[in-house]
């Protein structure tokens, strides 16, 4: 029997796999491992970073930083190669910077008690300026290291495949299945999101969890900026504005309670996999504005709010009916 | 003598300048469960708070087997081995029953949790205390009793030395009590030392070794439960002597308000599948029917049907002699009713809300939004039941969540009087209310009911119901078997008549 709070989680895939059956009727070269393969490869960064979210939301709070810490990274990374750094060393000052960042973000919010909201907003703009002040230009990149990442890849049938990028998404997504469900960091990220001064009575370090969850989501976000800079080539100050917005989309979508405590992961990749065959569907189609996408994920968040209530509701009255006793 | 457990010595506590508690001096020995006790505001809570890390102390020494200790946070006084229910019932509603019982110390292995064996673990740890609870289902699956129980498996399983429980068994039956009590002396049998707090002074000398009486922030007395009748605990505990003159029964002798008046309230076959079995009950103003049952008799559900929480899928009800749509709780109050629930902690007050605007909260819902009680009126109603229910402190200003458990109590209570209802339900009063104002809050009935209000009022404590009820019907397996009028009154026919259902002929509400 499927419980009651694994039921969004559930209606996500079933909605992803319905969606695909309706576009392979349409179009039945999308059901091709190529397709498949590049679904993931082009939503790597966005997946990504949506797993760092994951975990944010799930403990209650938000982060708006993302997208600015995206293009922070990828500016950097992109300027130090330039310079002559090897990517290696420059991939990994870029993820200690964002981790950092995030962390310090993680202790503000528990310090001065302020909404994640907040304290993120501001982080947003600060990540953002001093991408700017790197470099204004989109600052293309090449490197046989990094042609070498690219060209890491599993071969899937008929000439699909699954890129070096997917891959890293993937393991994004194990390792947040696995933190998130398999770790005490996971359950004190869950008893933040059901209630803090609860999980503080019972025993859970608020403000250790707190710093290393907006560290993770910095990581992510950082991890996430690399494979943006791989998949493009170069790095941007302006790009990505606005992906944290579609990486809470996902989240929710995923099933993920916007108000913290319940939700799933693997929701979200499937949250994120909505997305982009949402854009699929649309190169297939050849017609229609890519502002679609927005306009269907626009609906399907709003159904998934609503349905959510509406779970919350049942489950409410159920409980109401069986604490009734006396 | 036994060696000392925990002993704190000259604990001083203020909040916003108010000293809460000044110099308490408290010993616990191993192997003793040791009753603290005191009015509410006493003092009680934040001594159990600062004594297990969750608040810092001001002034004063702590030390654990002799060495000085200094808990500063919850998970640190867990680490020296003292485990704690708080009042407030702390657990987490969407983690599952076995992530509540192990959160923060779930089996291992290899670096990752280990869910089978937290599962087996739970469902051996709830054992214990007879219930069956799916250690993978939601907490908020469960009932309020459920989830104390669990606390108090939690707090069991993870004290090594010390226990805290505070107010553990407000929301318990009798059998779970029992349960508890059975558990408790186990583990103080094993030499763990036990700390209780409860209003319930029966239960006191059925269980503590010792008791520690706490007025207003002093440490006023702590004896050995055998040399202390409970007389002198009560006299200890208020600082003067209760007077007994509300335990008699007081409700038989004083005449109805208007005798001859037609019954205001009718309820006829009044029933809901699964819940209630269709029922007959009139009341007529002045009157205060008393309800008693055990546990799961289906008491609270008889509220809730009447106050139209849960709606009726037989019978009709009447106002008046009009037939009214009792459809939602909206609809009840725009008829006059009010009810004061029993589960107050979880969906009572509003912490953030002063004292003055959680008592006419439900007076504004009732006149509607559009338009706002006034300052002076909401004043004078403030003060009002602030006197009446002697709520302490008297601050109308004071965000509720800085007043003490039993005074939130008290808030609720009068926020529905403030209402002025025609008929009030209340389901347990007096539950986690101190002595001193479980006799005030009596005395409040029989004066509600002089001035002709109808009651209708649930209470597990039977001796209070006899000394107000002017009819009491008693609940069996979800029937209303047995109504019990006038002389019938007494502590052991409703006893009788909850105990052996099937040899009294079933008469008045059937
Ligand atoms: N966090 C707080 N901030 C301000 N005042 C507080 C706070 N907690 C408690 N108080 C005040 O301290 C006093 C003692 O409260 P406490 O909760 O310890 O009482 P108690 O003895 O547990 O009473 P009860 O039996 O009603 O639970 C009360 O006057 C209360 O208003
Ligand atoms: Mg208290």
């Amino acid at each position: 029997m499927i419980r009651a709070r694994n039921l969004p989680f559930v209606a996500t895939v079933v909605i992803f796999f319905a969606a695909y059956a309706l576009c392979a009727a349409q179009f039945p070269n999308m059901l091709s491992w190529r397709v498949a393969g590049n679904l993931l490869t082009d939503n790597a960064f966005l997946g990504i970073a949506a797993v760092g979210m994951t975990f944010v939301i799930l403990s209650g709070g938000i982060d708006l930083s993302v997208g600015s810490v995206i293009a922070f990274t990828s500016v950097l990374v992109a300027v130090l190669i330039r310079a002559g750094v090897h990517p290696a060393l420059a991939f990994g000052l870029a993820l200690v910077l964002s981790t950092g960042f995030g962390a310090l973000m993680g202790l503000t919010i528990h310090a001065l008690k302020m909404p994640a909201f907040v304290v993120t907003l501001a982080g947003m703009f600060l990540a953002r300026g001093a991408a700017f002040l790197i470099s204004t230009d989109s600052v293309p990149i090449g490197h046989p290291f990094l042609r070498t990442l690219k060209g890491l890849f599993i071969s899937l049938p008929d000439k699909g495949k699954l890129s070096f990028l997917a891959m890293l998404m993937l393991a994004a997504f194990a390792i947040g299945v696995v933190l998130a469900h398999r770790t005490r960091f996971g359950a004190n990220v869950y008893a933040l999101g059901g209630s803090p001064q609860s999980a503080e009575l019972m025993g859970v370090p608020i403000r250790r969890t707190t710093v290393q969850l907006y560290a993770f989501s910095g990581f992510m976000a950082g991890l996430a900026g690399l494979a943006y800079t791989l998949y493009t080539s170069a790095g941007y100050s302006l790009a990505t504005v606005g992906v944290e917005l579609d990486a809470i989309a996902a989240v929710v979508v995923g099933g993920t309670l916007l108000t913290g405590g319940s939700g799933l992961v693997l929701g979200t990749l499937f949250g994120v996999l909505i997305q982009g065959l949402i854009q699929t569907y649309i190169v297939f189609d050849g017609t229609l504005s890519s502002w679609w996408t927005k306009i269907v994920v626009g609906i399907l968040l709003f159904s998934f709010i609503v349905l959510q209530r509406l779970i919350l509701l049942v489950s409410e009255r159920r409980g109401a009916a069986r604490s009734a006793r006396g | 003598m036994r060696d000392e457990l925990l002993t704190a010595r000259g604990i001083d506590k203020s909040f916003y300048g108010v000293k809460v508690l000044d110099g308490v001096d408290f010993t616990l020995h191993g192997a003793e469960i040791h009753a603290l006790l005191g009015e509410n505001g006493a003092g009680k809570s934040t001594l159990v708070k600062i004594l297990t890390g969750a608040y810092r102390r001001d002034a004063g020494h702590m030390a654990l087997v002799g060495a000085e200790v200094e808990p500063r946070s919850v998970a640190e006084a867990q680490a020296l081995g003292i485990g704690t229910v708080y009042q407030e019932v702390n657990l987490l509603d969407n983690l599952t029953v076995a992530e509540n019982l192990y959160l923060g110390r779930q089996p291992r292995r290899m670096g990752l949790v280990d869910h089978r064996r937290m599962r087996r673990d739970a469902a051996a740890l709830l054992a214990r205390y007879g219930i069956a609870a799916d250690p993978d289902e939601t907490l908020s699956h469960y009932s309020v009793a459920v989830r104390q129980i669990i606390a108090i498996a939690r707090a069991v399983d993870l004290s090594g030395k010390v226990l805290f429980l505070d107010e553990p068994t407000a929301s318990l039956d009798a059998r779970e009590v029992q349960a508890l009590f059975t558990v408790l002396k186990q583990l103080r049998d094993q030499g763990l030392g036990i700390v209780i707090i409860t209003h319930f002074l029966d239960q006191v000398y059925q269980i503590a070794d010792r008791v520690t009486v706490l007025r207003n922030g002093r440490m006023v007395g702590s004896r050995a439960i055998a040399e202390l009748p409970r007389r002198d605990l009560v006299a200890l505990m208020l600082g003067r002597d209760l007077a007994e003159a509300t335990a008699h029964r007081a409700a038989g002798d004083a005449p109805l308000a208007a005798p001859d008046t037609p019954a205001a309230f009718q309820f006829t076959d009044y029933g809901k599948r699964g819940s209630i079995a269709p029922f007959d009950l009139a009341i007529r103003p002045g009157e205060v029917v008393g309800i008693a049952g055990l546990l799961g008799s289906g008491r609270t559900e008889t509220a809730r049907l009447m106050f139209g929480i849960d709606r009726p899928d037989s019978g009709s009800a009447m106002v008046d002699g009009l037939p009214v749509a009792l459809t939602s709780p909206e609809a009840a109050i725009a008829q006059g009713f009010g009810m004061c629930p029993e589960e107050r902690k979880t969906d009572g007050i509003v912490g953030d809300l002063s004292l003055r605007q959680n008592i006419v909260l439900a007076l504004q819902a009732r006149r509607g939004w559009a338009c706002p009680v006034p300052r002076r009126e909401a004043d004078a109603i403030a003060a009002r039941y602030i006197k009446a229910l002697d709520i302490r402190p008297p601050d109308p200003d004071r965000p509720i969540k800085f007043l003490s458990g039993g005074n939130q109590q008290k808030a609720i209570l009068a926020r529905w009087l403030a209402t002025d209802p025609r008929l009030l339900i209340l389901d347990e009063p007096t539950r986690g209310i101190d002595i001193g104002a479980h006799a005030e809050i009596i005395a409040l009935i029989q004066q509600l009911r002089a001035d002709g209000m109808a009651l209708v009022v649930i209470s597990s404590e039977i001796e209070e119901l006899v000394a107000y009820a002017t009819r009491v019907i008693v609940l069996s397996d979800r029937h209303h078997i047995r109504e019990l009028t006038g002389d019938q009154i007494s502590a052991q026919s409703i006893v009788a008549a909850m105990a052996l259902p099937g040899d009294l002929p079933a008469e008045g509400a059937a």
